[in-house]
């Protein structure tokens, strides 16, 4: 497809996007709306990218509606994706929860934006694999995400063999899946810690907080500037006061939101900018 | 410059290695099967072998376990790279000393990040 072909359907694909999810879809990536589409038009017997916006723009095609949204979206997603992050979490962010909510010994994460699961299943996997430190405790590990597709498939704890090998290492692999002919499913005690739901960052309230740490990863940098600011601040009224925001590599504060800043004490994460500066140890110290 | 010996007995997935490798700044050398991949550890010892399971003349897993006898100071990570994608030979892989997994067919991506889950890229 050329720039120039389709483009009133590619037009109002992107604002049907825009509309539903927030997400502004990049000029680089317009020219694959079609590629992105082609199962649900072949599912549905349609044509052309004019005839689909056609069909949605009829009434009663609301299940169509969602299965373009979904098509559209990046469920791209692969295990301890960025490892410096869940190190730092592990290694430190996890361990200060420890000492700091040792009184009620409960401790709350949220994965805004979880995709298909591969993040959240990492983190229930390094809490499962320490389990001398987390006995007695009652953790809650939420993972929410917009996309229906993603949300089943992350529930059904189902991976093909390309993506069980992005990021997982093989004994972690060998012992929290099974495998189901080439696929590999996730073991039932570790699914059953995710509490895995559909839940719109824009149009509704955040799930229940506080949490400890919120992790809304290589979501925001679909979002366009005023829309990411609402975010962060939904995501600020749901952190705990000494909680810590983590976002994916190639995302950041500055210039988006006056809600969170630089941890200071945690690398690469961020604390509420009205929470104290410092409540555990300086990572110069902590090495 | 980290080293990697890739050893395949097919040519093409020598090939295609040697090409993500590179371009992970990898200086690499290459062996048919596993008797030559042990004479290029006696000569050199590269710091990460790629092993395909099933080859002529010795398998991966006979060339790992005459690796371990050879019990060398600065012994290679192994990361198998084959088609048995079973779990029992990937278990009997990780029994035998193996670091890590790859199961064929695989991409730049996912050979990275076995690569950095061993400490080599």
């Amino acid at each position: 497809m050329t720039p120039g072909d389709n483009e009133g359907a590619c037009r109002i694909l992107v604002g049907l996007l825009e509309a539903r999810t927030g997400q502004a879809l990049a000029p680089d990536r317009i020219w694959r709306i079609e590629t992105a589409l082609k199962p649900v038009m072949r599912n549905h017997a349609i044509d052309t990218l004019d005839s689909l916006v056609a069909k949605l723009a009829s009434e009663g095609n609301r299940g169509l509606v969602d299965e373009v949204i979904d098509a559209l979206l990046n469920n791209e997603s692969y295990f301890f994706r960025d490892h410096i992050v869940f190190d730092e979490l592990n290694d430190r962010v996890f361990e200060d929860l420890r000492v700091s909510n040792a009184a009620t010994r409960t401790m709350s994460v949220w994965m805004a934006g979880c995709s298909t699961g591969q993040e959240a299943y990492s983190i229930a996997m390094m809490l499962a694999d320490a389990p001398h430190k987390w006995r007695g405790w009652t953790i809650r590990l939420v993972a929410t995400d917009i996309s229906h597709s993603a949300i089943v498939k992350a529930q059904s704890g189902l991976y093909t063999q390309f993506e069980i090998q992005r990021g997982l290492s093989v004994t972690r692999m060998v012992r929290w899946f099974d495998q189901e002919g080439s696929d590999w499913r996730i073991k039932e005690e570790l699914r059953n810690r995710v509490d895995f739901y559909q839940h719109s960052l824009l149009s509704q309230a955040p799930p229940a907080g506080p949490f400890d740490v919120i992790l809304c990863r290589n979501v925001l940098l679909y979002f366009a500037k005023a829309v990411r600011t609402e975010v962060f601040s939904r995501l600020h009224s749901v952190l705990a006061r000494n909680g810590v925001l983590g976002l994916g590599a190639g995302e950041t504060i500055l210039g988006q939101t006056e809600d969170f800043v630089p941890s200071g004490t945690y690398r690469g994460l961020y604390r509420r900018a009205d929470a104290p500066a410092a409540r555990a140890r300086p990572i110069a110290a902590a090495k | 410059m980290k080293s990697c010996l890739v050893v395949d007995d097919s040519k093409v997935i020598r090939k295609v290695a040697r090409h993500i490798l590179e371009g992970l700044d990898f200086a690499v050398a290459e062996a048919c099967d596993g008797q030559e991949a042990l004479d290029a550890c006696h000569e050199s010892v590269p710091d990460v072998v790629l092993l395909d399971w099933n080859m002529p003349v010795m398998s991966g897993m006979e060339f790992l376990q005459a690796l371990n006898g050879l019990n060398l100071p600065n012994r290679p990570k192994i990361v198998f790279c084959t088609t048995e994608n079973g779990i029992a030979h990937i278990r009997a892989a990780i029994d035998a000393g193996a670091d890590e997994y790859v199961m064929k067919p695989f991409d730049r991506d996912t050979l990275e990040g076995k690569l950095q889950l061993v400490g080599v890229a």
